[in-house]
């Protein structure tokens, strides 16, 4: 039985800039993009699952967010998830990797007895793959970055590969340690439909009036929350006052225009292009 | 203002990786307007063999701890010792190569000395921050590259950041720095080897992107793995690497290692021709340095054109064989 705890993250989907999500001066208009469950975060819960399946454990997905965020952890029971909360204070915005590492390090202490922490190996919307090691220098875990592949494991290890960009290394790793996941590792399950039905009314306190609260109670619908006073934590270290690094200026980028000359679509366009790439291009070094 | 780098070595060949050299000289354009040096440092099981080119980008000295056990990444090793030189240099300035060696450790460092930490950083300069004096500002694309970030740290020491392999230009000229190597004393303890290294495989590396002048890029548009052939064609009769769009990497029309762009590779040949990537700003950040662009595209619309100096409105997989026959005729 290992106790494994996955952290998630919502971000906006910044792969999917389409149309609507730009604006007439070729911004991106960030309100617009729909908010996904960070790719890799969901394999990183594959793998959780994966392992319970096959050697039993508990799957424990905590997510540091907003209260939209909830969307993510339902999904996350939805694919099999034993537990999930939502760590959410306003005290936690504005908080840069070693903020967030902070929190996320305390509630992984606060559940305890962790064997397996999962990560996805980085965010779409900051691409930093800070939080996974950072968490893991606080809680004293080794690290295994990188993990394309879980190859084996048992109550005692774990075997894995790391993509070690010039290498591909096999590794073995007792417990507790801490993965962060690439998304070639696995794929992740669907849903599935009975645990949706089980799960489609969770949602915070909050969400529930007060005709329905009893009911929400009776039937496990409330989904557990945690502040900064819930997990002890000091306020100096969270959010923008404990973020060392702070967003000087945010340039969007536009798209410059720049001299371009076309070519038509006739064989005798076309030869003039492949002439003009010959004459710089090939055989130039 | 002194800079330390982290050096690190392709344990294959045992040479210095490429985003060392581009530090090294990086920190010296940063550090020795204000006086101040470039220290390198290295642990692993040895030396990188051609370490002394660094002194030629104007390293002042390099500090570092060997051991066969560090062989491979041990993070928590690889961290303690790092640390260690990095607190007995004090330096203003910390820069790691955001390679998958540099994004495991510098995190821990960072973590451990409760300092801010900027991830695949495309500039850094130095300049003043309101009473703090000077420091160093840290661009980098976020938001899936959809915006340009000036991240600082004014409060803390060192200031850290990650940059990619070749984002940062070597200089043509050389210095002629001495070399000079310190080995720094390190009480190895064994409770840092945690993990086991079974085995390890060395990648068949199949693109190179350094050493082409030419990148020929497919991206959806090319519609299939099939069609995938032509860039490939097109690419092998230029002398040229072959490159992909996400999408086209995503819908598994070639493999991952050709992908360029904000969580590929990054390049900037003489001449990028890009075959049905509709440019958006994913793939533009590891492409838009090239010295020249040509965009063949069937929709008119695409922000490819924006940032291309020749483009064909048109199908590709009309125009290719097109180009193709014409290459083996002026060839």
């Amino acid at each position: 039985m290992k106790k494994i705890v996955v952290l998630a993250k919502q971000v906006p989907d910044t792969a999917n800039v389409t149309g609507d999500a730009m604006k007439a001066d070729g911004t991106v208009n960030r309100a617009a993009l729909p908010a996904i469950f960070n790719p890799e975060d969901l394999n990183a819960l594959e793998m959780a699952l994966m392992i319970k399946d096959k050697i039993g454990g508990e799957v424990i997905v905590i997510s540091m967010g907003p209260p939209k965020a909830v969307e993510i952890l339902k999904h996350s029971l939805y694919m099999g998830a034993d537990r999930v909360m939502l760590i959410t204070d306003r005290k936690f915005a504005a908080a840069d990797t070693l903020a967030t590492s902070y929190v996320l390090a305390e509630a992984i202490k606060n559940i305890g007895n962790v064997d397996l922490v999962l990560a996805g190996r980085q965010a779409i919307d900051g691409d930093t793959a800070q939080v996974g090691p950072q968490v893991a220098d606080k809680i004293g875990y080794n690290q295994v970055t990188y993990v394309s592949k879980l190859k084996e494991f048992t109550d005692d290890y774990l075997i894995v590969e790391r993509d070690g960009e010039v290498q591909t290394e096999v590794i073995k790793t007792v417990y507790p340690v801490l993965l962060t996941v690439t998304a070639e590792a696995n794929t992740p399950r669907y849903p599935n439909c009975r645990k949706m039905l089980q799960y489609f009314r969770v949602d915070l306190k909050d969400n529930f009036s007060e005709d329905e609260f009893s009911v929400a109670e009776e039937n496990d619908w409330i989904l557990p929350t945690c502040s900064m006073d819930d997990l002890g934590l000091e306020e100096d270290r969270c959010g923008l006052k404990g973020s060392p690094t702070k967003v000087h200026k945010i340039k969007s980028i536009m798209l410059k225009g720049g001299d371009l000359k076309m070519y038509g679509t006739e064989t005798t366009d076309i030869r003039q292009l492949v002439r003009d790439i010959m004459k710089d291009y090939v055989g130039v070094n | 203002m002194k800079s330390v780098v982290f050096i690190e070595k392709n344990p294959i060949n045992n040479q210095l990786r490429n985003v060392s050299l581009e530090l090294t000289h990086k920190a010296y354009t940063l550090s020795t307007p204000l006086g101040g040096e470039v220290v390198g440092i290295f642990t692993g099981d040895s030396l990188p063999e051609n370490c002394d080119e660094l002194f030629q980008f104007g390293m002042s000295r390099l500090v570092y701890f060997t051991d066969e056990r560090l062989a491979h990444l041990h993070s928590i090793a690889y961290k303690h010792i790092l640390e260690t030189m990095i607190n007995s240099e004090s330096p203003d300035i910390v820069l790691f190569g955001a390679t998958h060696t540099g994004r495991d450790v510098a995190p821990l460092i960072a973590s451990s000395l409760k300092t801010g930490m900027t991830a695949d950083c495309t500039q850094l300069y130095i300049d003043d921050y309101k009473d703090k004096g000077k420091i160093l500002y840290q661009m980098r694309p976020a938001f899936g590259g959809n915006i340009l970030a000036t991240i600082i740290t004014p409060d803390h020491r060192p200031m850290m950041a990650t940059v990619r392999e070749g984002v940062m230009l070597l200089p043509d000229e050389r210095l002629n720095f001495p070399v000079k190597t310190e080995v720094f004393p390190i009480d190895f303890n064994e409770l840092w080897i945690k993990s086991e290294f079974l085995e390890i495989v060395p990648k068949v590396k199949k693109v190179d992107f350094n050493s082409a002048n030419i990148v020929v890029s497919g991206g959806a548009g090319v519609g299939s793995g099939e069609n995938f052939r032509l860039i490939r064609e097109l690419a092998r009769a230029l002398g040229g690497e072959v490159g992909a769009s996400r999408a086209a990497v995503d819908f598994g029309f070639v493999e991952k290692d050709h992908q360029v762009g904000q969580t590929g590779s990054v390049v900037r040949p003489k001449l990028y021709i890009a075959c049905g990537i509709s440019g958006q700003i994913q793939h533009r950040a590891g492409m838009e340095e090239s010295q020249k662009i040509i965009a063949i595209n069937k929709d008119p619309d695409a922000p490819i054109f924006n940032i291309a100096h020749m483009g064909i409105v048109g199908d590709l997989n009309e125009i290719i064989p097109v180009m193709l026959r014409y290459l083996k005729e002026e060839g």
